[in-house]
């Protein structure tokens, strides 16, 4: 059940498909709430499950060949557990969605109108005329200039930013509770990016909606949460306010994607990177450190064998013990506790 | 748009110039001369000349064009050798069996192919698909001829259930609702025929496009506003995998206005593509040239056809 501040809960929740014939967690027990009137970043590489956590959520996944356990509270309701049916009555109205690319997730062949129009047809008891104005004072909302002439054309008549602009529109038609915006300025330009998250939080503290911000770029992260979850291959590795993850980085994942990012006035021209890659679902190791593969000059004695996560200050959580022992390759060794 | 589209058709008077010069000069390339086929063993050959030289067949070649095309836009496309007739007049009768073999058939193809191809993509991989599948691996290995026959022999000669041959009964009074419906009568067969064989690439693209269109992101924000997969079938998926499909009707339609030789053969059905084997194998040049250079008009009229409507069912294509 939710607790007093609780908008949304997720408890022990775990998304598996199957490839040949076997069930592969690709998110694997997670934990995580958001509040009332907070933005949540989900950050970690591609493939980290951070974009499946969302579509679970909101029921969005592909059905065919997936496994859901855990349990997500919201409103009283276990969302694990609705048929297509309930989620049709939630979606939309409760919880909008943002997606990355909105060339691609708008319908080519409607005008915008319709396509913002279509969440209020199911949510609202709207007659034509008010849906309408609500399309056109959505699009004034979202900052676009001239709605009235927006609202008749086409995506691919729009900029990119426009469309992003539009999708936030469709979004918040019916006033939802929760915003789910998985990588929403990943597609566009860095100038229009700026604008689009700005927008995105004035409109969050208007509404005071919970956001879940999806994204791999820190960037985002720094501007715009409020508390921050670091997954790495399907697990939360890092959970701790935007300040303190920023200033007190503990987990190696976390230390080591701070540290690629590139600095405009370091005098290190080299690009710091990670070593490897996620691991595939199929080759994810299951036992010990999941990150511990790669990096390797760690004593591999500092892992747990069951690596938990540790609260180490209040709402800091960190996974497994090798934070207390990493640096990072080429520096003298760390044991600075 | 209008602009768009009389440019096109001016842009067609260039391409039916070279195509014109090309049959013309093939044409005259053929062995034989309009007389031929009129001389008996009595006939003076002196006789022979003076007609040759009256008809113009020593002219130069460019004179010759000339003529033939200043007659070719007054519609006379000279005489056809072996039918004694007018080559307008014979192929405007014949065209005119063809355009109502081509509509029904058209018509029949996609009213079967649209739902079939519907629920295969839908209902992806289950028994309905698989089904479907199956008819369409059969109907796709069938040749025209042996389909042709086994319908004739089936509902022609052992049930009776429609006519064999023809386009119309012989004693039904022409213009009467009785002579129509005779007609339509006589297309059922051949159209059937028709529409079996050609639904499968229509059945099996709206499938692939059905499928494919399920995993679009757009299916995906569709579903995050709450909107039941039922509609979304009906809004979003159906509309986006129409328009190729719909992008083919002209080149369809166009196509069947060519005529089938194999069906108008063997259902006995006076149309093109029965005119134009005999006009080959009996060397009619005059009806040859006719045709050819009328199918190469509907060649170029089936894609202006389509790109008018491509533009007025996909909203990012326009024509202006």
């Amino acid at each position: 059940m939710n607790t007093a501040n609780d908008l949304l809960t997720i408890r022990n929740l775990t998304t598996s498909f199957r490839i040949k014939d076997t069930y592969h967690a690709a998110v694997d027990d997670v934990s995580l709430s958001l509040n009332k009137n907070e933005v949540l970043a989900i950050v970690g590489e591609s493939g980290c499950g951070k974009s499946t956590l969302a579509t679970t959520v909101v029921g969005l996944h592909n059905e065919v060949n997936t496994k859901v356990s855990g349990d997500i509270f919201y409103n009283n309701q276990n969302l694990a557990k609705l048929n297509e049916q309930q989620f049709n009555n939630l979606r939309g109205n409760d919880i909008g969605f943002i997606f990355q690319d909105p060339l691609s997730a708008l319908n080519p062949l409607m005008r915008i109108s319709e396509q913002i129009e279509e969440g209020l047809i199911y949510h609202t008891k709207f007659t034509k005329q008010q849906r309408s104005e609500r399309v056109l004072e959505l699009l004034n909302h979202v900052g676009i200039a001239n709605p009235k002439r927006v609202a008749r054309q086409f995506p691919h008549q729009l900029s990119g930013g426009m469309r992003q602009r539009v999708m936030i529109a469709i979004a918040l038609s019916c006033k939802p509770a929760i915003l789910i915006a998985d990588e929403p300025t990943t597609a566009l330009d860095v100038t229009i990016q700026a604008q689009i998250l700005d927008l995105l939080k004035t409109l969050q503290t208007e509404t005071e909606a919970g956001i879940i911000l999806i994204t791999h770029d820190l960037g985002v992260v720094a501007e715009m949460a409020d508390r921050v979850v670091v997954m790495y291959a399907g697990e939360v590795v890092e959970e701790a306010p935007v300040k303190e993850l920023f200033n007190n980085p503990k987990h190696p994942y976390t230390r080591s994607l701070l540290n690629s990012i590139p600095q405009t006035h370091s005098e290190n021209e080299r690009l710091e990177v990670i070593q490897g890659m996620v691991p595939s679902l199929i080759n994810l190791p299951r036992e010990g450190c999941r990150f511990s593969g790669r990096i390797p000059w760690i004593d591999a004695s500092s892992h747990e064998t069951k690596p938990q996560l540790h609260e180490i200050a209040p709402g800091h959580f960190v996974r497994c013990t090798c934070w207390k022992h990493f640096h990072f390759e080429g520096e003298e060794g760390g044991g600075t506790v | 748009m209008w602009k768009t589209i009389v440019r096109r058709i001016i842009l067609m008077i260039p391409q039916m110039f070279v195509l014109s010069l090309i049959i013309f000069i093939l044409a005259k390339q053929m062995p034989g001369d309009p007389f031929t086929g009129l001389i008996t063993p009595e006939t003076d050959p002196a006789r022979i000349e003076e007609l040759r030289i009256q008809a113009g067949y020593y002219d130069p070649w460019y004179i010759q064009y000339y003529n033939w095309v200043i007659n070719a836009f007054q519609g006379d496309f000279g005489q056809s050798y072996t039918y004694k007739l007018a080559v307008s007049s014979l192929i405007g009768e014949r065209a005119l069996n063809t355009f109502w073999l081509a509509l029904l058939s058209t018509i029949l193809v996609y009213v079967i192919a649209i739902p079939l191809g519907m629920i295969a993509g839908r209902k992806q991989d289950t028994l309905y698909d698989k089904s479907i599948t199956l008819y369409s691996f059969i109907s796709y290995a069938i040749p025209t001829f042996v389909l042709g026959l086994i319908f004739l022999y089936i509902f022609g000669y052992r049930l009776m259930w429609f006519p064999t041959s023809g386009t119309v009964d012989v004693g039904v009074e022409p213009g009467t609702l009785e002579y129509y419906w005779n007609r339509l009568y006589h297309l059922i067969l051949p159209a059937m025929t028709y529409a079996i064989l050609a639904t499968t690439t229509i059945i099996q693209y709206l499938r692939s496009e059905i499928i494919d269109a399920k995993t679009q992101d757009y299916v995906k924000t569709a579903r995050s506003k709450g909107v039941p997969m039922k509609k979304i079938y009906r809004r979003h998926i159906f509309r986006n995998s129409l328009l190729p499909i719909a992008a083919f009707l002209g080149f369809t339609i166009t196509g069947l206005l060519g005529g089938s030789i194999f069906i108008e053969t063997i259902f006995g059905f006076p149309g093109m593509g029965q005119l134009f084997i005999h006009s080959v194998t009996s060397r009619d040049y005059s009806v040859i040239t006719a045709l050819v250079m009328l199918y190469g008009f509907l060649a170029l009229l089936g894609s202006l056809l389509s790109d008018i409507i491509m533009s007025i069912v996909d909203p990012r294509i326009r024509i202006d």
